[in-house]
């Protein structure tokens, strides 16, 4: 299954508040890999040194997949807020650490992943760490994925269906099929954000599919389609 | 290709998939599909569901106000008499 899609960065938004018009400007965006990088590491540079206005503007280029990634781990609209601010707050707290050993967007990631998992442990799910989350469970044998060939996906995925079914993902599932499948994170920068190996990333990311595709073929089922 | 990759049977090939698939080579070539409806319908499901994923961007977008809240929370954070 081949992948050709870069994780998606996003171009610099005017943000409300006064705090935003100090935000310098910088090149336009074009592209992903060739603009927005160099400007956003410009801008961990100086939000290093203490650029409140080069913090805002990180804010503006990370706030969405922060946000989405909240909102898609909690499926809650206040509490994704909260840990999206959260998350900002940690990397306020955190971001003179960044050594630039990753993409800053993926070590960003690692702090909004960290603080949504402590979020589901607080709420008492059973997920403790991020090892736990990757922890392969029992039922996950390759035997599962039989099925009558009569019943393929293939053109039938309802949008509305597929978010209900990885909402429905166990956490650790979840996590792995979101940054990989839907924000298009490559296995090893999930490795890295995650801690894990590149090939439990995609063991992982293999399972989640099954256990979607289980979940779908089951909707399909019970709309007697076929 | 080997025959042992001719012969191999699906939960054989069902335990590579995560590998095959990862590895970014086209799985539909691998032999054991030529003879398997069973995972055949298996690999196009999931593609379909990897290529499904795709299309649940664009990603939400928080509240306008968030952003106030993170900057006022920074400066208590910040302020004198909030010592970290």
């Amino acid at each position: 299954m081949p992948r050709s899609r870069s994780p998606k960065t996003e171009v610099p938004e005017t943000l409300a508040g006064a705090s935003l018009s100090d935000v310098s400007p910088g090149p336009e965006v074009r592209t992903a890999t060739a603009v927005v990088e160099p400007y956003g590491d410009d801008a961990v540079a100086r939000a290093q040194a203490g650029d409140h206005g080069a913090f805002a503007h990180l804010y503006g280029l990370h706030k969405r997949r922060i946000y989405s990634l909240c909102l898609r781990m909690v499926n809650n609209v206040a509490e994704a807020e909260d840990l999206t601010q959260e998350a900002f707050l940690q990397l306020h707290r955190k971001i003179g650490t960044f050594r630039g050993d990753s993409a800053f967007s993926t070590w960003m990631h690692r702090l909004a992943v960290n603080v949504v998992l402590m979020h589901l442990r607080k709420k008492g799910l059973a997920l403790t760490s991020l090892d736990e989350a990757m922890e392969p469970t029992q039922d996950d044998g390759p035997g599962r994925s039989f099925g009558a060939p009569d019943l393929m996906l293939t053109g039938s995925i309802d949008r509305l269906a597929l978010e209900r079914a990885v909402a429905d993902l166990p956490p650790g599932y979840r996590l792995i099929f979101v940054l990989h499948d839907i924000e298009g994170y490559e296995h090893n920068e999930i490795a890295t954000m995650l801690e894990c190996s590149i090939g439990n990333s995609k063991s992982q990311l293999h399972k989640a599919r099954l256990k979607l595709r289980d979940a779908l073929r089951t909707s399909l089922q019970g709309q007697g389609r076929r | 290709m080997s025959e042992d990759l001719k012969t191999m049977d699906c939960r054989e090939f069902q335990a590579q998939l995560a590998d095959l698939i990862g590895s970014g080579e086209d799985a539909h070539n691998h032999p054991h599909l030529k003879s398997c409806p069973l995972c055949r319908a298996l690999l196009n499901d999931l593609e379909t569901i990897a290529e499904a994923a795709r299309q649940l961007l664009p990603a939400q977008q928080p509240k306008e106000d968030l952003w106030e809240r993170i900057e006022s929370a920074i400066q208590k954070e910040e302020s004198p008499k909030n010592p970290k």
